[in-house]
């Protein structure tokens, strides 16, 4: 059974696998090409890039994203950068030090092979960026510019001011298009993949809804693609987009795809809080921001005073209290649950009390401002004098991001601190994948932020990015080739088919249900109470008893959900409501894997942190001797699951436990 | 800043599909919080419509945070609402008073057809951008990115133009629905970049030409477009536009 989990990695030296897949693999004649069919779902970095890519190397191609346009893909809205191993500044960087930047920073839960491939392509990405159009941010010199990210120690990010998820995506987009324009892609958005059409065991087709018309639509491919995104919405309240979701992965997941690592989950410190009961999304505010922001609380509990009005001695600034090495830039995870510490004592701020400070004061005051007045050559600036200028030199750096907290909030960043607090970001679980990006369905591959990647348990800034367009340009096209390779004989076939049409009907018969129901409550509403489920029990911390627990509240509100939910309309028309049923009834079943997955890992690491496991002194406590493996859940049916596990070997690191102190 | 309940009439356009008519629909809310968005507004109604057996109104949205372009909600006569350089999802509701009436329709042109009540199809802004809205580099043809020296000023102002959020605002705010300043944003970005340079003629003759075949409306220079674009996309952009296609009917002849 778990040979269907050997992950493929290519013998021989780390540095030489890739070079020596590309050189090795099967390829397809141009005149084959033609007469094979990919489906692509999903138009994000990796759909897009994976869609064009295929279609310039001659593949017949088909893209399917839910939104009204391929450019509106989640990956729009990604703020900081995307990191490659260019080693433009000098600084010492390698593709060895990202690829060892990113083991560690997953806490030792990725696979080597796959991760070095990802630095190895990085520098790949970036010219192909470029070449595209895409406005990265330069030098005077004309140079590109880096920025540095995440706590590594050298400057790797490449970024468009806030933007650049938007640029890169536009960047993919137009080469989308371009082949759209050519003919080569035939683009379906507004369209759903509600079921994926296996037959005689290989993935040979999508069932997917036209969300205009309704109607349920047959697509044949040779191979097919998910591109789908994370799904951080099952915990309703995240950063990610409004309509992201698990579905696509999760009805391959039904259909023999095993699912990886689902409960390591992102969260991500700096968040604007929530401000009240019809909140429906949390925007973040970029991790660059801790560069110059130092985070505290008030040393009294309660304390009811204006944040400007608390002495410095009476403030804790508790990340540089406890983490004197690395401070306010400590990795992701750490500084979330520090804050959720806190908060849980009594020492939040802000209306709601679950928000530390975000302060600029000091910084705008003696780094930018003291610098600002000594080029000016002004001898004993006042503080005014200091304040005015160090805010002239952080507006050029963050501006949009301070213009973005006052409008949601009010307050004016430059004046009193930013509140904040964690929020869910980003998925590091998802369809397990080999190193050709195949799930266990032959002919089924996961993309980007919708496979379990290349992040182990926690990722690092600016890598989500890179390692979707790594997917999406460099990688898939080699390996679908492959596999594609041993195709040539296949003739598409017809939609008639019975495994076709048995799809269809059993997406026709849960439509149906839906709509039957006539319930009362509102899907919104189911997808709320299961999001404050998923964050108490499957959040920051996490414990046995809240798991288990959560586990049997899960199942209650399915059950009720199927009796009591009140989806209005037809199916026949444009209805985001039956849209967002499938996709809520869809978390219903993942929340609780995920909680399983929870529960087996008696172990913290990376996001992933269990209450009964953890040092004297509050920090994470890993088990590398019983769980160095991806859990990978093979679907058995209603709430059964088995477990296998793919145990990953270390052969170019060496394991340590992290820290930062 | 929990500051006091408003309440808020809403006047909105209900349209079942694309054939059939519309109308103005009236709903009372009492509770609105300035601190929500506008969106979150009409979740808030959704919900109670949803609750007493009604049909929610359907609109477009999914970032929430001014970038994907999803959000188009034409509210009080202006497209996004009344304030400058924002989005629908960017507005919230201390921008009203208690008591106030708030019209919302949807985009209006004849490019961008009636789905259902708040939402249009923008599909023709995609097939201009397939007309030539890109660089003709496919996958690993790429140079080392560092070889291509681009002053800063050029970048920025390419940065600038490629900020667009392809949101349509600019065509809902136009009297003439033209769609000049959306597709000058793109010809813009890749002409003022070397790496658009080879293909600039060709670009900008099909990218004008699919404007046209959609149907757009021609500019008349009222400026309307940039002043309600949340994305502020300078009209310069049109007027390197129509410099641009000038010289390539020029050159191309
Ligand atoms: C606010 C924010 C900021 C971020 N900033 C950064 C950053 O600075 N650097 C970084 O590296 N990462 C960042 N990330 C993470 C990064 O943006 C994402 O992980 C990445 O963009 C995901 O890309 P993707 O292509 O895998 O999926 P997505 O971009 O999410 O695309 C998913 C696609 O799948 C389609 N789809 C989904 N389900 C279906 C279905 N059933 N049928 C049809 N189509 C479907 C959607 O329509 C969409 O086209 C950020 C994330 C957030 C939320
Ligand atoms: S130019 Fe402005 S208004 Fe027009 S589509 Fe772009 S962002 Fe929207
Ligand atoms: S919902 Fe994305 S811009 Fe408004």
């Amino acid at each position: 059974m778990s040979n269907k989990l050997d992950s493929k990695t290519p013998a021989g030296p780390l540095a030489e696998k890739w070079t020596q897949y590309r050189s090795t693999v099967p390829l397809v004649n141009p005149a084959n090409k033609r007469n094979l069919e990919v489906i692509v779902v999903g138009t994000g970095l990796a759909g897009a890039s994976a869609a064009a890519t295929l279609a310039e190397l001659g593949y017949k191609v088909k893209a399917f994203c839910f939104q009204d346009s391929p450019r509106r893909a989640h990956s729009i809205a990604a703020q900081g950068g995307i990191n490659a191993a260019k080693n433009y500044q000098n600084d010492g960087d390698s593709v060895y030090r990202l690829f060892y930047d990113t083991i560690k920073g997953g806490d030792y839960r990725a696979r080597e092979g796959n991760v070095y491939r990802l630095a190895e392509v990085s520098v790949n990405i970036i010219d192909q960026c470029v070449a595209q159009g895409v406005p990265f941010a330069r030098e005077y010199g004309g140079t590109l510019s880096n920025r540095s990210f995440g706590g590594t120690q050298v400057q790797r990010t490449f970024y468009a001011a806030g933007q650049t998820g938007q640029q890169l995506l536009l960047g993919a987009y137009s080469a989308l298009e371009r082949q759209v324009g050519l003919g080569n892609v035939k683009m379906y958005a507004r369209h759903e993949m509600l079921d994926v059409v296996t037959i005689d065991g290989k993935a040979r087709g999508i069932i997917a809804r036209n969300l205009v018309s309704g109607k349920l639509e047959r697509h044949f491919g040779h191979a097919v693609l998910l591109c789908t995104g994370g799904y951080g919405n099952v915990f309703y309240l995240s950063t990610n987009a409004m309509g992201s979701n698990v579905t696509a992965a999760w009805k391959a997941h039904r259909k023999g795809a095993y699912f990886g690592n689902p409960c390591f989950t992102q969260i991500h410190p700096t968040c604007i809080p929530v401000s009240g009961h019809y909140q429906s999304k949390l925007t973040l505010m970029s991790e660059s921001l801790r560069n110059d922001g130092r985070i505290w609380v008030p040393k009294q509990i309660d304390d009811k005073r204006h944040p400007n009005d608390i002495p410095e001695e009476e403030r804790d600034y508790y990340l540089e209290r406890r983490y004197p090495a690395f401070g306010n830039l400590v990795p992701r995870d750490i500084a979330s649950r520090a804050a959720k510490e806190r908060c849980d004592a009594g020492y939040g701020v802000g209306p709601s009390k679950m928000a530390v400070y975000l302060d600029f004061a000091y910084n705008l005051k003696n780094k930018y401002g003291r610098a600002e007045a000594s080029k000016l050559g002004i001898d004993n600036p006042d503080d005014a004098t200091l304040l005015r200028l160090g805010r002239e030199v952080v507006k050029e750096k963050y501006g949009n991001l301070f213009d973005m907290y006052k409008q949601i909030t009010n307050e004016d960043p430059y004046e009193v601190p930013m509140r904040i607090y964690p929020a869910v970001h980003y998925t590091m679980g998802g369809l397990w994948v080999d190193y050709e990006l195949m799930t266990t369905v032959p002919g089924l591959y996961a993309l980007g932020e919708a496979n379990f990647s290349d992040h182990g348990a926690n990722r690092l800034g600016a890598s989500a990015l890179m390692q979707g367009l790594a997917d999406g340009y460099f990688v898939a096209p080699y390996t679908v080739g492959s596999y594609l390779s041993k195709e040539i004989h296949t003739k598409p076939i017809n939609t008639d088919h019975e495994a076709f049409v048995q799809a269809e009907q059993a997406v026709q018969a849960r439509l149906d249900q839906f709509l039957q129901v006539k319930g009362t409550k509102s899907v919104e509403s189911y997808h709320r109470e299961l999001g404050l489920i998923m964050w108490d029990k499957c959040g920051m911390a996490r414990s046995e008893a809240g798991l288990k627990n959560a586990i049997q509240e899960i199942r209650a509100l399915r059950d009720d959900f199927y009796k009591n939910v009140r989806v209005p309309g037809g199916q026949f028309e444009f209805n985001p409501e039956l849209d967002k049923a499938g996709r809520v009834a869809d978390f219903l079943e993942l929340g609780e894997l995920m909680c399983l997955d929870a529960l087996d890992r008696n172990e913290s690491c990376g996001g992933h942190f269990r209450e009964e496991y953890q040092t004297e002194d509050g920090e994470a406590l890993r088990d590398d001797e019983a769980y160095r493996y991806v859990a990978a859940w093979e679907y058995k049916g209603g709430s059964d699951w088995s477990l296998h596990k793919e145990a990953l070997e270390y052969e170019n690191i060496k394991i340590a436990q992290r820290s930062y102190k | 800043m929990g500051s006091e309940a408003m309440k808020i009439n809403l006047k909105v356009w209900r349209q079942p599909n694309s054939k059939a008519e519309g109308k103005f629909e009236t709903y009372q809310l009492n509770e609105v919080s300035p601190d929500m968005s506008f969106l979150e507004m009409f979740d808030v109604l959704n919900e109670q419509l949803i609750t007493d057996g009604g049909e929610p109104v359907a609109f477009d949205h999914d970032c929430r945070e001014g970038i994907c372009g999803m959000c188009s909600m034409f509210i009080n006569g202006r497209p996004h609402g009344p304030k400058q350089g924002i989005t629908t999802c960017q507005l919230h509701m201390r921008s009203f008073k208690d008591g106030d009436t708030i019209v919302v329709e949807p985009w209006r042109a004849q490019s961008f057809p009636v789905i259902k009540d708040l939402s249009v199809d923008r599909s023709a802004f995609d097939r201009i951008i397939a007309s030539g809205g890109f660089v003709s580099v496919n996958t690993g043809n790429a140079v080392d990115a560092n070889s291509i020296l681009i002053p800063k000023d050029t970048a920025d102002e390419a940065f600038a133009a490629a900020t667009c959020i392809g949101c349509g605002a600019c065509v809902a705010a136009c009297k003439n629905s033209s769609a000049m300043l959306f597709v000058s944003a793109k010809v813009s970005q890749l002409s003022l970049l070397p790496q658009g340079k080879a293909e600039r003629e060709n670009r900008v003759i099909a990218m004008v030409d699919q404007m046209d075949k959609e149907g757009f409306g021609s500019c008349t220079n009222t400026g309307a477009c940039s002043a309600e674009c949340p994305k502020e996309i300078d009209l310069s952009n049109i007027a390197r536009m129509n410099r641009e296609y000038v010289r390539a009917k020029l050159v191309s002849k």
